[in-house]
């Protein structure tokens, strides 16, 4: 259950890649990263109840907060130039 | 012999990768960046909500499930709010919504 589900969440986010590399302005190429991002939160999630492990729910969660900090300090660095 | 348990679960977790396929396909094939942010704002975080709370009924009552419980928390929050920091910056910064009668994508 858990490999099937995993197959199919890593064939979704190569989907994706297509548009992060493809995407005519930069804000599809952050809105694709983002998408992947959110996907490596789940893929770990499983990974951790496939294996047997569930302790990778930490970096789960931690990867969670890393690519909603890292979007947003992109998005304020584009809107205004600096970070800070 | 698969328990009741693990049935809904499974459930759970192949309805949120049906949710997260759609969404994936919608980013592809939609025309424009605002429609594009559509399926990543709504159709993912309700993928992901029904795989982890998929993943909590498989566990049961304990801290991993605790632990899943505040994942939900923080993505239930941090998704859209990413989804319209981004939508508000692209406005800001100049792009044109998409119309039937240009067809520059």
């Amino acid at each position: 259950m858990f490999d099937t589900a995993l197959l199919l969440l890593i064939l979704s986010a190569f989907l994706v890649i297509y548009r992060a590399l493809k995407g005519p302005r930069v804000f599809d190429r952050v809105l694709a990263i983002n998408f992947i991002g959110t996907k490596a939160v789940i893929i770990l999630a499983l990974i951790g109840f496939s294996y047997g492990r569930p302790h990778f729910l930490d970096i789960a969660l931690l990867y969670a907060l890393i690519n909603f900090v890292a979007t947003i300090a992109f998005l304020k660095y584009r809107a205004t130039g600096k970070l800070g | 012999m698969i328990g009741l348990r693990e049935i809904i679960a499974g459930i759970f977790i192949f309805s949120g990768c049906f949710f997260i396929i759609v969404a994936s396909v919608g980013i592809v094939r939609l025309p424009d960046f605002y429609t594009r942010v559509h399926p990543a704002g709504k159709a993912d975080t309700m993928g992901q909500i029904l795989i982890l709370t998929g993943l909590i009924i498989y566990e049961g009552l304990s801290l991993i499930s605790v632990k899943i419980f505040f994942i939900i928390c923080f993505v239930l929050i941090a998704n859209p709010t990413a989804t319209h920091a981004l939508v508000k910056s692209a406005f800001i910064s100049g792009l044109k919504p998409w119309t039937r009668k240009k067809e520059d994508d």
